[in-house]
Parts: structure tokens; sequence; C-alpha cells
């Protein structure tokens, strides 16, 4: 014990903030703190608090710090906060400048011979010697690195008030199976937890006190999510290259698939999954599996996507379906491959030269990743279309509480494809005549017998029977063609759900960003400002998005990039309200705060 | 056997194969090439080929990329599926349907641009998977439908008609695909019909890639005097390495073939490829030797053509991922969604 070891000072007059706060805890990154953070995270979501969780953590394998910030809320805000009230210093190398960043008061956890305790006289000190710790409870040297972080979740919990019950019960869920790792990670803890007992006095500033808001819900993240939708829509094709934060979409999905995708008959894989040599092959293969009439997709992220786009526009153009996932990063270029933005939004738009279109879906929370994901099959086969699935690593990466998925029983919508017979009883059919006016094609499957439906696909011009023209009036016609298909689109894909608090003035957001736009419309309102919130699900904008942009005096658009791509599409599908639209923006890598919403609205209302 | 109506017997009556087809069955659409293209003396030998080894046109998928050759799909087998996709991105369209469906046939052709410079990466990988598929590379030495620039398979030293020298070496799709574990490797030139005739109905015989490297020449950019890629250049230094025989699965009891000098190759299926060595001491099923001899030819400016590389024992991508039997494309809902019982148990585990 060191004599600076004060107990921690709570600021005057301060209530407890009980299941209300964030904790940070910076770590070196390949150290296991994954693990430690993870178990904290489970231990307060099972004492029934809503939290979540984001793993900042860098582009590299080991030795780089990386931060792991837990928000526990009792009212359910699940959205990052830009301020923490517990710091948990492990990293010798940030822990100076983490001190300067930490908010006035917060409850400082730190290893003890980084000597932190003189470089700011408001916050609270709590010096641990964690080697002393480890070395007492871990009897294998080499493990000590491994479960070191695990001392700090039992220091934590004791200062918390979470229950040792819960934080092990966690580790065993974490840890499944592996029992000897259990024992060293629960004797960790309770080393951490025993410590603290003994030796630190408690503090009221921040506690977690049972409740019973997370009964029934499950933590999943959002490539998971996807990976179950792809799964039970029963995707037969998986053509991918791996790249953060899409790489674990497809490799879950692998686990998943060794599991519940064999012929129980022959044990036979009925899925293909095939690691391409680049993104350019994976589309390739997305989309001739599509033609040829499989389920197929892919995930990628931006730098993916552009390598693809020569391919979605041949998609586009020959009318070939196919799922691609986005789960986007920041850019341009390499950007910060481990954070977090929505700045493909135009590019996933219109992805390709030329005049193109695409379907895209924004699944906005656990359950719409999974629901989407299903949906995005039965679009692309409806559509034979490539359909975008965008997320982002916010909503790919980190974990969130959900309810459970409900089961999707919806049966699959196969779209239009003519059977053998089907062929032999049509008289003049013709691959791209569209003849039931809504732009959407019969498609034959390559294979079919009977010696009818052959055709000629081809990404150069062509007219209603797949033959090759040059013709000016033939082009028109496909191209006029596949926009009214992407009309058509407006009635199938999924409308925007609303918050609203009665008023004339507009929030309009996508995706990750709908935690932060909920807390930040209750900040806003607690300050006299009403707003009517709608969260965008798709495009193309159905009719209930044209109906709230006419309908408001202003619509503030929130969205993850630097130039308002969102803003954008909309100032172009609507240019009669074009000075309506107002942009929102965060776009620093790290996730969308409430806070950065309500002033950039506030400083507009001021206007 | 097909189910579709072959054409009615003409008078007097066509030739039909087994399936009762004609060749007029297996043409396509008009060709739109120059006159005298090399690569519609390829499209008239596939025609032959299927006919003769009576394909059912319905299971049968064209896959090209972007270039003269890579329209030719269009002028053969309108019974079957054809895909004319993006520059150089063949084989990853013929690797996604076949995937699909492993019932298909499938046919790509490529340019020697479209294979061996924009599309290397995706050459080199679709051989490496073994995807089951002929892949022809109808091979001139430049990019005709750009209008002659010089592709990576032409000479060091060659010349455009514009007086252009090509200062870089080339690069042997062949040699290279022996390096990249195919199993079945040919080149032939579009002047010798026989050869190509023979190879193409053996390709059809075989379960994985087929690379077969075509000489071409293109009449309107590269076959001027100074050129090694003109008709009467290739003609003059075409060195057949034997005289190939090629009899199919069905008819193996009634074809003897002649003892001695003669090579067998089987196939999984039963065909056999009969080999009678022309140029002594190649062995195309000694994948060392095949190589040494290709690489000293080209050395001369020689093309050795006929079966470079023989080895019909890799089992194709299909198999190797231990798909079902059924094209994936054909299983419904009932195999392919899980039960509620199953999402249950994944909800569990997740709380
Ligand atoms: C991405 C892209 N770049 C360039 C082109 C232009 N282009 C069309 S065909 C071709 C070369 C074709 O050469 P090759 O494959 O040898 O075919 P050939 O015409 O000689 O048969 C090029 C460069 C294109 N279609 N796409
Ligand atoms: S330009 Fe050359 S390759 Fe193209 S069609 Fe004419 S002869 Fe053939
Ligand atoms: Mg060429």
């Amino acid at each position: 014990m060191t004599a600076t070891l004060a107990a921690p000072t709570k600021p005057g007059g301060a209530k407890t903030r009980i299941n209300d706060f964030s904790i940070q805890v910076a770590t070196v990154n390949g150290s296991g703190s994954q693990t430690a953070n993870t178990v904290l995270l489970r231990a307060i979501f099972q004492m029934g608090v809503f939290v979540s969780g984001k793993n900042l953590f860098p582009s590299n394998i080991a030795g780089l710090p990386t931060w792991f910030t837990i928000r526990a809320s009792a009212k359910g805000y699940v959205a990052r906060k830009a301020s923490n009230e517990m710091l948990i210093l492990m990293n010798p190398e940030t822990a100076k400048e983490d001190i300067a960043k930490a908010d006035p008061g917060a409850l400082v956890i730190y290893d003890e011979p980084l000597q932190l305790d003189k470089l700011r006289n408001d916050l609270s000190f709590t010096p641990v010697p964690f080697q002393k710790l480890v070395t007492a409870s871990c009897p294998e040297p080499k493990l000590h690195k491994l479960v070191k972080n695990m001392i700090y979740v039992g220091v934590a919990s004791r200062l918390l008030g979470i229950d040792m019950e819960e934080v092990k019960k966690a580790i065993a869920k974490q840890l499944k199976g592996k029992t000897k790792a259990v024992e060293l990670n629960q004797n960790a803890v309770m080393a951490g937890y025993d410590w603290a007992m003994e030796n630190l006095p408690d503090q009221d500033q921040v506690k977690v006190v049972r409740d019973n808001k997370t009964q029934g819900l499950i933590i999943v993240d959002g490539n998971e999510a996807c990976a179950l939708g792809a799964l039970f829509a029963g995707v037969t094709v998986v053509g991918w290259y791996p790249i953060t934060p899409a790489s674990s979409l497809v490799e879950t999905f692998i686990e998943y698939a060794e599991e519940y995708r064999k012929d129980p008959k022959t044990g036979k894989s009925t899925v293909a999954i095939v690691q391409m040599e680049d993104e350019l092959a994976s589309a390739g293969v997305v989309l001739s599996a599509g033609w040829a009439g499989a389920r197929s997709m892919t995930s990628t992220a931006g730098p993916g996507v552009s390598l693809m786009s020569e391919f979605i526009g041949l998609g586009y153009y020959v009318e070939a379906p196919g799922v691609f996932f986005n789960v986007a990063r920041t850019g341009p270029s390499t950007g910060l491959p481990t954070r977090t933005q929505q700045s493909d939004v135009e590019l996933c738009a219109k992805c390709s030269h030329g005049d193109t279109q695409h379907i895209n879906l924004y699944p906005g929370n656990m359950e719409e990743c999974f629901q989407f994901s299903y949906d995005a099959f039965d679009l692309a086969e409806r559509f034979q279309t490539p359909i975008f699935v965008v997320t982002d690593l916010d909503l790919g990466m980190q974990n969130w509480s959900s309810k459970p998925f409900a089961y999707p029983t919806k049966p699959y919508d196969r779209g239009k494809v003519l059977n053998q017979q089907q062929l032999a009883e049509i008289k003049d059919w013709g691959r791209y005549k569209d003849v039931d006016g809504d732009g959407i094609c019969y498609r034959s499957l390559p294979g079919t017998p009977g010696g009818k439906g052959a055709y000629f696909t081809r990404g150069s011009g062509h007219n209603d029977y797949a033959q090759y023209s040059e013709k000016p009036e033939d082009y028109v016609a496909v191209v006029d063609r596949l926009k009214r298909k992407y009309e058509t689109a407006k009635t199938h894909v999924p409308k925007p759900v609303f918050r609203n608090l009665g008023s004339d003035k507009g929030v309009l957001a996508f995706g990750s960003s709908d935690p932060a736009v909920i807390e930040a419309q209750d900040i806003l309102a607690a300050a006299g400002l009403k707003t009517d919130y709608l969260r965008l699900r798709a495009l193309p904008f159905t009719a209930e998005v044209d109906a709230f942009v006419k309908a408001k005096q202003v619509v503030y658009v929130v969205e993850q990039n630097r130039d308002g791509q969102l803003a954008n599409i909309f100032r172009e599908t609507y240019p009669e309200f074009a000075t309506k639209f107002k942009s929102v923006l965060h776009y620093d890598g790290y996730a969308i705060d409430a806070k950065c919403i309500v002033d950039q609205i506030t400083a507009f209302e001021q206007k | 056997m097909s189910t579709a109506t072959p054409s009615a017997p003409n008078t007097p009556a066509a030739p039909t194969n087994k399936l009762g087809f004609t060749k007029q069955d297996y043409v396509g659409s008009k060709s739109t090439l120059c006159a005298g293209c090399g690569h519609d003396a390829i499209t008239a030998q596939i025609i032959n080929a299927a006919f003769e080894s009576s394909i059912e046109g319905y299971r049968v998928t064209k896959y090209s990329g972007i270039g003269c050759s890579s329209k030719t799909p269009a002028y053969f087998m309108n019974q079957g599926w054809g895909f004319n996709s993006v520059h150089g991105r063949m084989p990853s369209i013929a690797t996604g349907a076949s995937l699909a469906n492993r019932n298909l046939i499938n046919i790509g052709v490529s340019g020697d641009g479209d294979s061996m410079s924009i599309g290397m990466g995706q050459f080199v990988h679709a051989v490496r998977r073994n995807i089951p598929m002929i892949y022809i590379i109808e091979d001139n030495g430049v990019y005709g439908l750009t209008k002659g620039q010089f592709s990576a398979t032409a000479d060091k030293g060659a010349h455009l008609k514009s007086g252009a020298v090509n200062d870089l070496p080339p690069i042997d799709p062949c040699t290279l695909a022996i390096e990249l574990g195919c199993g079945f490797v040919a080149r032939c030139f579009s002047g010798n019909p026989k050869q190509l005739n023979t190879i193409l109905k053996a390709a059809f015989a075989y379960e994985g890639t087929v690379v077969l490297d075509v000489i071409s020449p293109c009449v309107t950019f590269n076959n001027h005097d100074a050129s090694t890629r003109s008709y009467k250049h290739v003609k003059d230094h075409d060195f057949p390495l034997h005289d190939l025989g090629f009899v199919q699965y069905s008819e193996v009891e009634d074809v003897e073939i002649p003892a001695g000098q003669t090579e067998v190759v089987t196939f999984p299926d039963g065909s056999k490829v009969a080999i009678k060595a022309i140029h002594e001491g190649y062995d195309p099923t000694d994948r060392f030797g095949a190589m040494k001899a290709i690489h000293e030819s080209m050395a001369k400016g020689e093309f050795l053509t006929g079966l470079l590389y023989i080895n019909p024992t890799q089992p194709p991508l299909p198999q190797v991922l231990n798909l079902v039997d059924e094209p994936l494309a054909s299983l419904d809902e009932t195999l392919l969604k899980p039960s509620p019982a199953v999402l249950d148990e994944i909800m569990q585990a997740l709380m």
C-alpha cells in the first residue's frame, strides 16, 4: 500500500450515478484485454442494466494502444458518450495523455508503477499493484500478461458493486468449454476483488445496482447478426476477400455453416464458400452464381466496393442478383481501417460508371441486421440486381444488446424465374421484355432442359431479346426500364421508422447513428426544442420519406461523414426543397455521440 | 438425354449425333469478326467437337471477357447460355456459375490480352482452383478489339504494322498453367483444325480446368510479314508433338487402340486419349520434362502444339468443397432454411 492512496474524493454535492456512467479502459492490443472488457460488460448486462461497448482498436495485431468504453444506462441510451466517469489505465504509453483528457472528478484505476496521481488534483486516483497480484494468483509466468487484465475487472467490480457471481458466470460464458482458462481467469478476478475489498475504501460516485432491463436479451455484433440473416436466407454461394471490418461477417457465417448447412443425409455441404483472390473476383462469383440461380453474397468494406464497382455496373445492366454487404470503415483510401464511418453512402447508392442506381438497405440495430440480411436475398432475386446491405464498423463489430431475433417466417421469394414447362408454354419470350409493366423481366436459368430459354447475357448494348444492339431506341428502352424497376422497388424496401415528438423540425438519420439521435432528441426536448425523427432504412426513398421532407420546415440530416453524402442525395432527389436540408456531421472515426448532434442542431437553431 | 427437339431432318438427311442433333443445332449467331480471323476457325471446331461429342446443348454455359475473342461465344451453341462479362474477369464468372450448378458444361473463351494482362490474376487463381471448365485463350499476340496494341504474349522483338517493336519478353500461358498444377494443358494452331478438334473433344471429357492456348492470327493487325503470329510464320514454325486420337467413354468398347508406340491416358469417366509421338522423347505425362521441352522450343522460336501436359487425377473445385450432388441453385427452402428450433438454440447461446 502506498501512502498516496487517499480515499477517492467525491466532488461536492454530486449524487451517485446509478446505472448511468461510462468506463474507459486503456490497454495495449494483443494483451487479452478484449476478453476482460467483454467480461466486465457482460457482468453489468447480467445485473439487468442496459450496457453497450465500443472497442477503439488500432490497425495492428499486437503492441499498439487500444481503448474500450463501456456505457451503462438505465434509460437505455447506448450511443457512445463523450465523457467518462471511470478510467482504467493499463497502458504506460497513453496514460499521461489519457489523464490529461480525463473529465474532472473521474475515478482513475491505474497500474501502480505509472505514478499518475501527481498529474492532476481533480481526479480520484486508485493505484493497483497489478504485477504483484497477478504473480500471487497465477502460477504460470507466461500467462501473466493474459490474465493481468482480469485483475482490473475484479477491482472495478468491487468499486462498482457488481456481484462477483455474475462476473464468474460471464467468464464461463466468454471462455465456454475451456475449463483451465475459466479457472485461471476466475482466480485473477477474485484476486483483484479481494485485494480491493481489503485495501480500498468504497466509493459512491458510480454504482451498478441490480435492475431487470436485460432479461431475455442477447448480446451480439452486427456482423454475426448479418451472418445469421444470410444463413436463414439460404445463401448457397459465398465469394469473399478478407478486410476489416467485414471479415468476421463471413467468418462467423463459416462457423454456422459448418454446423447448420450440411445435408443431413450425406453430410455434404449445401453452400460453397470460396476465399477469392480479390474483391473483383468475389463480385464476379456473386453475380454469376446469382445469374445461375444460386443465392449469393459477399462481405466487404469501402476499398473492396471500389474494386468491385465495374462488376456492380455489369450486374445492374445485365440484371444479375447478388447481395453485397458493405461494413463501412473510415476512408478515403486505407483511411482508418479499424474506425467507423458512414462514408460510402454515395458510393453504394450509385456504384459504377454510367447511370446506375442501387437498392440499399440500412439496418439500424441488431434485429434489422438479421432481418434485412434475410430480406436482401429476396430483393436481389425479385429485382434481379445487386443489393447493398450497408452497415459500418460500429454496428458490425461492436457489442450490442438486442431482443432475440424473430424467426423469419416469410417464405423465400425467388422472383420471376421461368422453369422448363413455363418456357415451353410461352410463345414469344424475351429476357428483357417488361411483360408486367413493373420493369422486372422474366429470366431463365442456365441448365434448364427443354431447348428453350437460352439467352446471351452481355454488358454491351442489348434489346428485349438479349441480342446485341447499338440502336439508340433499344438502349434507351433498357435504361428507362431499369429506372422503372427502381421505382417499383420503392414499395418493396423497408419503410422508415419515426420517433415524433410533435414538431415541424425534422431530424433524419440512418444506421448506427440511431441511439445517439434518440438521446440527442431527448436532450433537445428537455431544453425546449422538440423534433420529429425519421430513420431511413433503405434506398430508394419511399412515399413516407417524400411526405416527411415535404412536411418539415427544416430537416437536419445526421450522418457520419465529412461531405454530408446522404444530404446530397436528398438535395438531388428533392431539388425544390434543397435548402431544407442541414447537415449534422461526425467523422473522426469514433462512433457518433449525442452531444455533437445537440451542439450542431442548437447552433443552427440560434442562427 | 436431352429433351430438346432435334431439328427436322433435311433432304438429304443431315447426319445426326447420338442425341439426334445435326451440326446446325450447335451453331450460334453469325460472326461479326474480320473475314479470315483465326478466332472464327476456333469457333468452327468448337461447334464440330460439341456435335461429334454429342454435348447436351442446354447444359452448356459460355463465358468470356472483352475482346474480339470474347465475342465468339455468341457464335456457337445458341442452345446454351452465354455470359459476356467484363475485361479480364471471365474466370470469376465461370467460378460462380460452376459452383451454383455443378451440372453445367463450362466453356470460357478469352484473349491473350484478356487473360495474360488485365485478367492474369483471375487466370492464375481459376487454374489453381481447378474450376470445371474448358479455358480457351485465342492468342494473337495483340489486342484486336482496341486496334492492334501489343499483348503480353507478343514475342520480344516482334513488330507492329506501324513498326513499333516489343521490348519485353512474352508470358506463356501453357508453361504457366503447368506450373500452377493444371492437369490438361494444350496448345493448338487455328490453322490446324484436325488437331484442335481432337483436343477439344478430349477437353469435353475432362473434369477440371483445361487450358487451351490456340495461336489464332489477327488478320487485320498482326498478319504482316514481320509478325511472329501470322498464318505463314506460325505454319512454318508449328511442330505437332503427336498424332492424337480421342475415344469417348461410350465408344471405348468398340474402338481398338493399336498397341505399340501409342501411349493411352484414361480419364475418370473412362474416355481415352491415344497419343502417338511424332516429337521423339516428348512425354505429356512428365510435368518437368514437358516444361523443359516447351522452353527449349520457345527459345528456338518454334511452337510445340498438341497435348502438352495431361494428368487427369485432380479433383475439380465442387468436389474439393464437398458440395451436395444436386446443383446448389436448385436446393429449396426446406433444405436451406434452418428450423425455428435452430434459431432458438443460437439465441440461447447469445444470452
Ligand atoms: C476495364 C477495361 N479496360 C480496357 C478495355 C478496352 N479493351 C477492350 S478489348 C481489349 C483488349 C482485348 O485483347 P485480347 O483479349 O487479346 O482480345 P482480341 O481482341 O485480341 O481477341 C481492351 C484493352 C475494356 N473493355 N475494359
Ligand atoms: S481485329 Fe483481328 S482479332 Fe479482331 S476480328 Fe479482326 S482479325 Fe480478328
Ligand atoms: Mg488478342
